[in-house]
């Protein structure tokens, strides 16, 4: 057979098989309110006693999706793009995080925040520079920074505003809290790069500035740049995707999104911070006194219940398991604390191993729901000591505009049909 | 031994002075010397001093025949916003329950923001702005704001004179502020 009557049979089998679960999922249901992966209805043909359809012809042949996709029924767990956006070149998008398990965010699903749209870059035309207060100003390829030693972590990566402190609050774990991704990142240590241009004395800061239309720029405090800061071209295994920076991004673990510029293509090392307008004008706190903190760079211990969550629906008394997210900017989850009867009492919740420096830590607690309304919340404790907040402490210390950093607790309300829903809505 | 005292000494002198453990790791020899024609084009960064401001200047008066080229469709006739951010107004509303932050009101260093529409304006077109047009619509905003007379012409260091309302406005990081339950 030649090669090309494989490829037509490849593409028309894999048409079929499409055209198949297009059918099924145009003639199902989902099961009211359970996000994208829900359930569809039950034809009974292919229950028990019955053989089902798809054993009684072959499968699509190998080769029919060169780069795998999720299964056609899972077509609902897509990022959560508001439709009302006032533009979409500076905007973000969230991570369905009531539709997924463990702690990886797989790639076509991580969090997306832009301030002058996805460049598209040619690798091969992609230039770092490394200039400022070095002895050696440098220039490097893609080639150059992977021939350095590599290093591969596991980090979070959260948006500094997520969520805001005001109403209208949102309906979902992902509309509350999904400007919040983890992945293996691999790439080579900062301070290693820095070596190789030779640190002059008196540099404080490094400013990072990415290859975007908004050609974004932070300063970066050197201590960080020493320590754990990295410059990734890896991402849970592949590259990284352009929405995450390909072909260099800047990581900084543990601290505000936006810090951790993308499509990196200059390093400037300097004895104070540039107060560009994203570290002044934009990603300030405002308090109520009219100030505004600046250099907000951490993001403190925070968790949320996952499910059951917003938007989703008990449909049975009895066993329910709590599962959700827990991270810290600064360092491992310590505990995490679930309430079950509205903050009445907590109980510890059991953390899934690994538990990981600045990475997401996934939390279970096994519920016998009896059928009556409950409110459930999380509380994470980090390895400071530090405990999560609720919303009115944090509003009671910084007003209501402060915007950025709202580490709150979020609880549930499940009602007595078992919905769920935000219950400081 | 006086040798190598000497030794030592310039060693530990040498270190002091980088001041940084990374300095003694190996070096791998990757990567180019960028000349300083590279470093030029892509230096664009300006200190809220005025460091690195270019040469040139732009009137108030043609600030604003750009702005209503480039920058009305998402700021708005007179920067009150739409689309983009609000760019004028606000000034004493910040410790209000209803805070508007613009540049009037919020931006505390004048010469970044030359930085910051040079770099990532307007949003269809960035680094597309001659630097006399990036001085005049900066200019021209600061206008709107009151912050500088309607005849003004700016250049490198009658921008980097200007004090902001919002100077002294911000404060650092006082974290953890939420103490425990």
């Amino acid at each position: 057979m030649s090669e090309q009557t494989t490829d037509k049979r490849v593409r028309e089998a894999s048409r079929r098989h499409f055209l198949q679960a297009g059918a099924a999922l145009a003639g199902g249901s989902a099961v009211a309110g359970l996000g994208g992966s829900g359930a569809l209805a039950e034809s009974g043909n292919n229950l028990p006693p019955n053989v089902p359809e798809w054993m009684k012809a072959p499968g699509a042949p190998m080769g029919s999706q060169p780069y795998g996709a999720p299964s056609t029924y899972e077509k609902g767990v897509i990022k959560n793009i508001s439709k009302t956006l006032p533009q979409y070149i500076s905007a973000s998008g969230r991570t369905p995080l009531q539709d997924l398990d463990g702690i990886i965010t797989p790639n076509g699903l991580f969090y997306e925040r832009h301030h002058g749209g996805v460049p598209t870059i040619d690798p091969a035309e992609h230039r770092l520079m490394l200039h400022g207060m070095v002895d050696r100003p440098l220039v490097f390829t893609m080639d150059d920074i992977r021939r350095f030693p590599s290093q591969s972590r596991i980090h979070f990566l959260e948006c500094s505003g997520n969520p805001v402190y005001t109403k209208p609050y949102g309906k979902t774990a992902s509309d509350l809290v999904g400007l919040l991704s983890c992945a293996e990142w691999t790439g080579v240590p900062l301070k290693t790069v820095l070596n190789e241009a030779g640190l002059q004395a008196g540099a404080k800061w490094i400013v990072a500035e990415g290859a975007d239309a908004a050609a974004l720029t932070r300063s970066i405090p050197i201590e960080k740049c020493l320590d754990d800061a990295m410059l990734v071209y890896s991402q849970n295994g592949e590259r990284l995707r352009p929405q995450q920076g390909y072909p260099l991004r800047l990581l900084v673990p543990g601290f505000e999104g936006n810090m951790n510029v993308k499509w990196l293509r200059r390093l400037k090392v300097v004895a104070e911070p540039v107060y560009s307008r994203e570290e002044t004008s934009k990603y300030t706190d405002p308090m109520p006194d009219g100030t505004a903190r600046e250099f907000t760079f951490y993001m403190e211990a925070k968790s949320i219940i996952t499910r059951p969550s917003g938007g989703q629906k008990l449909t049975a008394k009895g066993f329910q398991e709590i599962t959700g997210i827990a991270w810290s900017g600064h360092g491992k989850i310590k505990r995490v604390e679930v309430s079950v009867d509205d903050g009445e009492s907590w109980q510890d919740a059991t953390l899934q191993e690994p538990v990981l420096t600045r990475a997401l830590t996934r939390f279970r607690l096994p519920w016998h729901w009896d059928g009556t309304p409950a409110v459930i919340q999380s509380r994470a404790i980090d390895e400071t000591g530090y405990v999560q907040p609720t919303l009115a402490e944090l509003v009671a210390v910084r007003g209501v505009n402060s915007f950025y950093h709202n580490n709150a607790i979020w609880p549930w309300r499940i009602d007595a049909n078992g919905e769920v829903s935000n219950a400081q809505a | 031994m006086r040798r190598l005292d000497l030794k030592l000494a310039l060693l530990v002198s040498a270190i002091a002075a980088v001041g940084f453990a990374a300095q003694a790791e190996e070096r791998y020899g990757i990567g180019q010397p960028a000349t300083q024609a590279e470093i030029a084009g892509w230096n664009i960064d300006i200190g809220r001093d005025g460091s690195n401001l270019p040469p040139g200047s732009g009137s108030v008066e043609r600030g604003r025949v750009v702005f209503s080229e480039q920058c009305v469709a998402c700021h708005g006739d007179n920067g009150q916003g739409g689309i983009g951010d609000r760019l004028v107004g606000g000034q004493g509303t910040l410790a209000s329950a209803k805070p508007i932050r613009t540049v009037g009101s919020y931006w505390p260093y004048a010469p970044t923001l030359f930085d910051y529409i040079r770099r990532a304006m307007p949003q269809n077109a960035p680094q597309s702005l001659s630097n006399e047009d990036v001085y005049a619509v900066s200019a021209y905003i600061l206008s709107l704001n009151g912050i500088v007379p309607q005849d003004a012409v700016l250049d490198a260091k009658s921008l980097a004179a200007i004090k902001m309302p919002n100077r002294d406005g911000f404060v650092s990081d006082p974290r953890p502020d939420v103490h425990d339950h």
